[in-house]
């Protein structure tokens, strides 16, 4: 009887997540330290801090060891997890120009000033299967590092800041960019606070952005590159690096206090022409991204969308606001994907009362 | 009350009572408050990520988890049943954050949460019916936008609504819409009532309980406040009809005229019924009620 196996639920469930957790670890290999997969696991732990919208590489990692390495199962438990903590203040707007720079490409000049630093990007790799990395061993790897580091040694130079200015800057100094729109002190909104109405404002849904789904954002950006929309993006500059982190300090008034550091990237880019005004002079337009982590992809699919959703007569999906923001949270949208495997046995029942009536009893 | 009283009791926990903080919970109940004034409307709140999936209740979950308090009796129900795999969770979830009473029998419960049923015994005064909702807005199937849609229910612009219940008839010869069938609330916003059976509509209409309705992905809460008019969308010619089980009887309790599954035998392949809501029947099967539809029912 139907009632037998719903009751023998409780147990079915209790016994589903042993073997999941039996799967993952049957092998024969010691478990996986959540230290190596901070260590190992950049990319990926970087996009689960992103889309988790949680800056904390430790606790994403070690949500990708609950979830055996699936970035959407890992950012969800991030997500949770952070809903559970307090927040104690909101901090200070960070400028990316005062950027600790570890990557800092244009593509718009060959040269620009402070110079182009290609940092760590596997673009110029030959994507070959390096089966060396299969008999990697703890001293492989001491002497990788070691060779590494005593060249790294003789060019210790930190890069200094201040020696990167904007490539956007250069280019509104020539007044060939729109100049910066003073937000007249209007606090930004805040996503985690309230819930998304539309339209929304630009600071609103670039936080919607930062934390939506890489592949989301990616096939949405994709969209408008390709032929559903307009944006063709111009880099003009992407920068990966760690930006501080600063509070007001709670007594002492004009002061700050740095609680630390985080690695972000940014992106700005050029698309096409516009004007401000009928009277104004044509400028290029801009689009901006800037996520949690190490994730080019991201933060230059987030900039083609800004611009795209800023788009003067919306026509394809990827310049409708709606449209973008509501369908690239990953965490919302594998959880209603995910909701169609519970039991529907009430709906379909009604379902299918109503086929039956339409068909008229013609059974 | 002392805020202490609301904490666990010292031990492994490490969250607050009912999960969330008691900042995120009063965020809650004031869009509820404004949901309970304005019956049918959408009132959107924050709604933060919970340990359960979006769509498997979130929505539900924080209204529950914003009223709930030690002294509540929770009765918590997916499709009807009791020990359904997402009942099982959530109810999981909540008695390990607040060490509640749970039950069973739907006339002890203060909170009952549920989704897509109401039960068969009809909910009072004091009660309190939370549903989970996945799509709180019954304008989408004509609208996709939030924006347009906010409009028309803030101008009162349902013609498009009407029109297209109007075409199914002319298309299908009847109204399609099975489940979460829409509903114009005290007399003014058409609402959804999440995804119940027809059958369940009576249960809201000038029903004694409170009813909240709570959509976590879409972060909406709206409410049917006791005593309340909620009247399906029909016309004078067409009139709303509920689900029908003429001539079939629960095999299990022998109820007739309650809401039921359809079941296949494992071994026989042979069509049987049962009453959806497992809680009435279990009563009714234990001899604590007697069945619906019976001379003393």
């Amino acid at each position: 009887m139907g009632y037998v196996a719903v009751q023998g639920g409780i147990e079915a469930i209790e016994s589903s997540q042993k073997l999941n957790r039996y799967l993952r670890l049957k092998g024969e290999e010691i478990p996986i330290a959540v230290r190596q997969i901070m260590e190992q696991m950049g990319p990926l732990v970087d996009r689960v801090i992103s889309e988790g919208s949680l800056y904390s590489p430790f606790h994403a990692a070690l949500a990708l060891k609950q979830a055996s390495g699936d970035p959407l199962e890992a950012s969800f438990l991030l997500r949770a997890y952070r809903s559970t903590l307090r927040r104690l203040v909101d901090s200070l707007p960070v400028r990316a120009e005062g950027m600790r720079i570890a990557r800092r490409i244009s593509s718009a000049f060959k040269t620009i000033p402070g110079g182009q630093v290609l940092g760590p990007t596997s673009d110029y790799e030959q994507r070959i299967l390096d089966f060396s990395l299969a008999e990697e061993t703890a001293e492989t790897q001491r002497a990788y590092v070691g060779e590494f580091e005593k060249v790294l040694g003789t060019h210790a130079e930190p890069l200094d800041p201040g020696r990167f200015q904007k490539v956007v800057q250069m280019l509104r100094d020539q007044g060939l960019v729109p100049p910066v729109v003073d937000a007249g002190g209007r606090e930004p909104t805040d996503i985690t606070q309230e819930s998304a109405t539309f339209p929304m404002d630009r600071s609103g849904r670039l936080q919607m952005l930062a934390r939506a789904e890489t592949g989301g954002v990616l096939a949405l950006a994709y969209s408008s590159m390709r032929g559903y929309g307009t944006v063709h993006p111009t880099i003009a500059e992407l920068r990966v690096g760690r930006v501080n982190i600063s509070i007001p300090h709670p007594w002492r008034e004009g002061t700050t206090i740095t609680l630390g550091s985080i690695e972000i990237t940014e992106v700005e880019i050029m698309a096409s022409v516009q004007r401000g005004g009928e009277e104004d002079a044509p400028t290029f337009s801009l689009g901006y991204g800037a996520c949690f982590g190490h994730n080019e992809i991201k933060a230059i699919s987030m900039a083609v969308l800004d611009r795209a959703m800023m788009s003067e007569r919306p026509g394809a999906p990827s310049e409708d606001m709606e449209f973008v923001l509501l369908h690239t949270d990953g965490i919302e949208a594998s959880g209603f994907c995910s909701h169609f495997k519970l039991p529907h046995y009430v709906t379909f029942q009604s379902d299918l009362d109503r086929l039956r009536a339409l068909r008229g009893g013609k059974e | 009350m002392r805020l202490a009283a609301l904490l666990p009791a010292a031990g492994p926990q490490r969250y607050n009572f009912a999960f969330l903080d008691e900042g995120a919970k009063r965020e809650v109940r004031r869009a509820l408050l404004k949901a309970v004034a304005l019956p049918g409307h959408q009132v959107a709140f924050a709604s933060p990520e919970l340990p359960i999936a979006r769509g498997w209740g979130t929505g539900g979950l924080q209204v529950t988890m914003s009223l709930i308090g030690p002294d509540d009796v929770l009765k918590i129900i997916d499709q009807g049943s009791d020990a359904s795999v997402n009942a099982v969770s959530l109810r999981k979830l909540l008695v390990a954050t607040t060490g509640v009473r749970t039950t069973y029998d739907s006339r002890e419960a203060t909170l009952l949460q549920s989704r897509h049923r109401l039960p068969e015994i009809p909910m009072t005064d004091g009660q309190i019916a939370v549903l989970q909702v996945p799509l709180p807005e019954p304008l989408r199937i004509v609208e996709p936008s939030e924006v347009e849609t906010r409009r028309m229910h803030a101008e009162g612009d349902y013609a498009r609504m009407w029109v297209s219940l109007y075409e199914d008839i002319v298309e299908n010869g009847a109204i399609s819409v099975a489940t979460g069938y829409p509903c114009r609330v005290n007399g003014h916003y058409i609402m959804s009532p999440s995804p119940i059976p027809r059958w369940d509509m009576r249960m809201l209409d000038n029903a004694r309980q409170l009813t909240l309705l709570g959509a976590g992905r879409e972060k909406r809460v709206y409410a049917v406040p006791p005593y309340t008019r909620v009247e399906p969308l029909e016309f004078d010619d067409v009139r709303f009809q509920v689900e029908s089980f003429e001539g079939l009887r629960c095999t299990r309790c022998g109820s007739v005229g309650t809401y039921l599954d359809e079941i296949y035998d494992e071994q026989t392949g042979e069509e049987t019924h049962i009453c959806s809501d497992s809680g009435f029947c279990d009563l009714v099967r234990g001899g604590q009620i007697p069945p619906k539809g019976s001379r003393d029912g």
